[in-house]
């Protein structure tokens, strides 16, 4: 049946054009030959076909823009007939004759057009006499497309300010008050539009009466154009007569198109000074209507307005344009008790685009309408709605986009009340978005009740919110959060010392609520934040003024061990280690033996208790060696102490190799460079031996189970550890000892089980290569050296 | 001529939040062959970063890396130049040139990169160079006080290498110049 419908129509549409081409030939024919007569019957057979009720507000309109075409050629023909002499008084009585009254008002508005332009009547007597004839058409189609017409032919012959149609008898008021009549008639042909044809067909015909609207627009984009409409005729009489025909129609389709119409059309400044006049009308529209989005574009344009010069300022001011459009917003929501939650926050995030615009200084504006927005919020719970979540995001964003600073926005104290009603998934969107603000624009936050009301912002970061943990989260997202946190906890820093300690108490405090998950994460940063406040105040005499208060390395210390003691429930024994070792070694470069063993001890515990893999441990036992190397805080009785467990736990390393390498790097531990009590050459010697009795092993051990033995590689190694020594001065190290080295190796390289190893042959050659060197060097050095037989 | 960037110790994100700006603004795509990273990144999201500016990335582990398959040592050769790259705690003690020149005759190389103490230093020694870039974001260091940020750029031509050294100093990007020739007498024919 549709179908059917559709193609009926475009027979009709074929019927209708043909119709039109052949009457519009003859009326050629005539307009050739001059002959009036014939061209005015002509033309009013081909206009007959616009009389058609068959086709939809599309095909009639392809039909209409056809005889449009024809009319134009028309206008001219009576334009040169009155050049020829013909009375245009007398043209405007001929078309009148015209049978059937739609083609005589399309011929009407046509002599009518040259009619203004001969000048030989006054305008407004011509248009008036125009636009009441017309009324003549009732049926909205037709209605339509003929006011149209005339807008269209008349647009450019309204009295306006300025035209040359403007005379004593014809003001810009008969202007106005033509397209104001005009716009009326139209828009009520519109509206009734709807009240024809079946009930059933209404959704069809909505599309249709949509398709349509722009006829009616017209008018207004007219009035828009019309030089003369200051602000006083604009505000005393164009706009209350357009909103006057808004209101009353009382009906959706027409007052959202003509609100945003008239939003669109006239100039800014207009809307700033009748925004009273403007918003009043808001709340009188049907509850249907969707106003948000008609207030959205108002403050849009009046935002870029105010953005567009410092100038236009003032006017903001003086019409104190934000309480106005806050009010209005109140009581649009309050009309449409349905308005859903999207429609609320939509407003208020277009509000706030305005103010932070309009009245960037103006905080409190910001904050005003955030806590209009939670009183419209409370009560509806978490927003499930994704779209009205978006808008949250975006309401949030505004400020920080504004400010580019956080720190303005912790001062609005609705902000966080605002994320409440946001669902943790989205909380954690807006975290995020609030770390990227601070990381993007190098944000530093510098006291302590300013971290405490970041960390309520971002809290869905830091901790499991409903008490659960998403098991459905993504393994790299939530490491890429986590590590946005720890990137955060950089940012928060004071040069006070005093300020500090309490910004990284309060950090504590949040970040050991974020459990085992988060831990391994948010701590190292922490112990990295208080490693630095202890180095800062590293030097400084203990309590110079005896105060107890104040911040010490001491109490740093203290809280870095409770910090770190923290992540024994996630567990992370190797982190911990790690922590510890640096810790130890902040405490040794502040002269606290007790602490910096107490950190050790911990270190060391953890290496005995918690960490069990082989290579974990490698990596381990070169920590604490490397660190234990540094210390110098130690008394002989703590330093023996640590340094016999870590050669212990060096020989106990599962692999020969590794035990090799870690005793021979505990060799370092009884001799300091540059301190002179720590030159122990014997046990120096005594490392090195035992390093080579496991290399040896190593070989024995290798011969054993795959018949031949290991590379060199680590006695060419133990050799270098000898050379070093050697060059050091310490005297158990001597020429002979380094000799027999030399010949081991050589020796073991000869053997026939040993497996050729390029790699170890090139280390044996370049440290070969280094005794050269060095015996070439001359001097002290050169002098030891020459001693060697290589 | 073949431009190699030498950079470690990031320690994004637990002792630095990211490459100072104006390092990235400095360090852009298409210009690097070769990255040597002295490991301690510590996270993906720099690796990544570092693949962007170059994809052929080599790293060495530092014992802060999040990733674990970083070897301990790498070597590679670029030109007429071997190159070796450690992270440096597993060298005791901590930066100390004499136990770094044995590394450097282990791995058999001409440069060993090598990184931890967060301090930039070059130095020929016999025949090679030892260099460290330092910290790229000037992260906290035990070893060091006042750690500036500052990377590596190596420009190898032929026999010659010009190390240019970027450090950051109170907000002005510094630069010196190293240059250093290999002489072929010292190549190595172990064999």
């Amino acid at each position: 049946m549709i179908s059917d419908g559709v193609e009926d129509e475009e027979k009709w549409l074929a019927a209708g054009i043909a119709g039109l081409q052949q009457n519009a030939f003859y009326m050629h024919r005539a307009l050739d030959s001059n002959n009036l007569r014939d061209a005015l019957k002509y033309s009013a057979q081909m206009l007959s076909e616009l009389r058609t009720s068959r086709l939809s507000p599309h095909k009639y309109y392809e039909l209409y823009m056809r005889a449009f075409d024809e009319l134009r050629k028309l206008e001219m023909f009576f334009k040169e007939e009155t050049r020829r002499g013909c009375s245009i008084i007398d043209l405007y009585e001929l078309v009148q004759h015209a049978g059937n009254i739609l083609p005589r008002l399309y011929l009407l508005c046509t002599v009518g057009s040259v009619y203004i332009k001969s000048k030989e009547a006054p305008a407004k007597d011509v248009l008036k006499d125009l636009v009441e004839m017309c009324r003549g058409i009732q049926h909205p189609v037709r209605g339509l497309f003929l006011r149209s017409y005339l807008a269209q032919v008349s647009r450019d012959k309204l009295p306006d300010i300025g035209s040359e149609y403007e005379g004593d008898a014809d003001t810009v008021m008969d202007a106005v008050e033509f397209v104001l009549q005009n716009f009326t008639e139209m828009n009520k042909l519109w509206v009734r539009m709807q009240h024809q044809g079946p009930a059933r067909e209404k959704e069809k015909r909505e599309k249709e009466r949509n398709e349509l609207r722009d006829l009616v627009g017209k008018n207004l984009h007219v009035l828009g154009q019309v030089e003369g409409i200051d602000l006083d005729l604009y505000k005393d009489t164009v706009l209350p007569r357009v909103l006057e025909q808004v209101v009353n129609c009382k009906d959706e389709i027409a007052q959202f198109y003509l609100m945003d119409c008239i939003i669109q059309v006239f100039p800014d400044e207009y809307h700033l000074q009748t925004l009273d006049v403007l918003l009043s009308a808001c709340p009188q529209l049907q509850p249907s209507v969707d106003i948000k989005t008609v207030l959205s574009q108002l403050m849009e344009r009046l935002s870029n307005y105010a953005a567009s010069s410092a100038e236009v300022l003032p006017e903001f001011l003086q019409v104190e344009a934000f309480s106005k459009l806050s009010n209005a917003i109140g009581k649009v929501i309050e009309a449409q008790v349905d308005m859903p939650t999207i429609g609320v926050v939509t407003l208020y995030s277009s509000l706030l685009t305005f103010t932070l615009h309009v009245h960037p200084d103006r905080l409190d504006y910001a904050d005003q309408v955030l806590g209009a927005c939670v009183k419209k919020l409370s009560g509806k719970g978490k927003i499930v709605d994704s779209k009205a979540t978006k808008q949250i995001v975006a309401l949030l964003s505004a400020p920080l986009e504004k400010y580019n600073d956080i720190v303005t926005a912790l001062k609005l104290s609705n902000y966080p009340r605002v994320l409440e009603y946001l669902d943790n998934e989205t909380n954690k969107v807006m975290a995020t978005v609030i770390i990227q603000s601070v990381m993007k624009n190098k944000t530093c936050i510098s006291t302590d009740d300013k971290v405490e009301a970041l960390f309520e912002l971002v809290k869905g970061l830091i901790k499991d919110l409903d008490g659960t943990l998403d098991d459905e989260i993504d393994e790299d997202d939530f490491k890429e959060e986590q590590n946005s946190v720890a990137r955060l906890i950089q940012m928060l820093y004071n040069d006070d010392p005093e300020e500090m300690f309490k910004i990284i108490g309060i950090v504590r405090k949040h970040i050991l609520t974020g459990g085992p998950k988060r831990l391994p994460f948010t701590v190292p940063a922490l112990v990295f934040s208080c490693l630095k406040l202890v180095r800062q105040l590293q030097g400084q005499e203990e309590n110079p003024f005896g105060d107890e208060t104040s911040t010490t390395p001491k109490k740093i210390f203290q809280l870095l061990n409770q910090t770190i003691e923290a992540l024994l429930i996630v567990p992370a024994p190797e982190l911990s280690l790690r922590l510890y070792l640096q810790c130890a070694e902040a405490a040794n470069d502040c002269d606290l033996e007790p602490v910096a063993y107490e950190f050790f001890t911990q270190a060391y515990i953890l290496y005995e208790e918690e960490i069990s893999d082989s290579k974990a441990q490698v990596t381990a036992i070169h920590l604490i060696i490397g660190t234990l190397q540094r210390m110098h805080v130690f008394g002989i009785e703590n330093r023996d102490t640590l340094t016999h467990k870590a050669t212990g736990y060096s020989a106990k390393l599962l692999k020969k190799p590794d035990q090799c390498r870690a005793v021979y790097a505990c060799s370092h531990l009884f001799w300091v460079d540059d301190q002179e009590n720590m030159k122990d050459g014997e046990r120096v010697l005594l490392c090195l031996k035992r390093a080579l009795r496991i290399a040896n092993a190593a070989q024995q051990m290798a011969n054993a189970a795959r018949g031949s033995t290991g590379s060199v590689t680590l006695f060419v190694e133990i050799l270098n550890k000898y050379l070093y020594f050697f060059e050091k001065g310490n005297p158990q190290i001597t020429v002979s000892t380094i000799q027999g080295l030399l010949e081991l190796i050589t020796t073991e390289m000869q053997s026939d089980s040993t497996s050729p190893d390029p790699s170890a042959d090139a280390f044996l050659a370049s440290t070969m290569r280094y005794i050269q060197f060095q015996k070439q060097k001359g001097g002290a050095v050169g002098e030891k050296y020459e001693a060697i037989k290589a | 001529m073949v431009l190699v960037l030498a950079l470690g110790d990031l320690h994004v994100p637990h002792r630095a939040p990211d490459l100072p700006a104006k390092f990235k603004s400095m360090l852009v795509p298409g210009k690097i062959q070769h990255i040597i990273c002295t490991g301690n990144l510590c996270i993906k999201e720099v690796h990544d970063y570092l693949k962007t500016l170059c994809p052929d990335l080599h790293i060495a582990r530092g014992e802060y890396d999040e990733e674990t398959r970083y070897p301990e040592t790498k070597t590679l050769t670029i030109g007429q130049f071997k190159l070796g790259v450690c992270h440096g705690h597993q060298v005791i003690p901590w930066g100390d040139l004499d136990s770094l020149a044995m590394l450097q005759r282990q791995l058999d190389v001409d440069i060993l990169v090598t990184g931890h103490t967060h301090q930039f230093t070059a130095y020929k020694h016999e025949g090679g160079v030892v260099i460290n870039p330092g910290s790229a974001t000037g992260a906290y260091s035990s070893i060091t006080y006042d750690v500036n940020p500052s990377f590596v750029l190596m420009d190898i031509d032929a026999l010659r290498v010009v190390v240019y050294v970027y450090e950051l100093i109170d907000g002005e990007v510094k630069v010196d110049k190293i240059d250093f020739k290999k002489t072929t007498t010292a190549s190595h024919s172990a064999h």
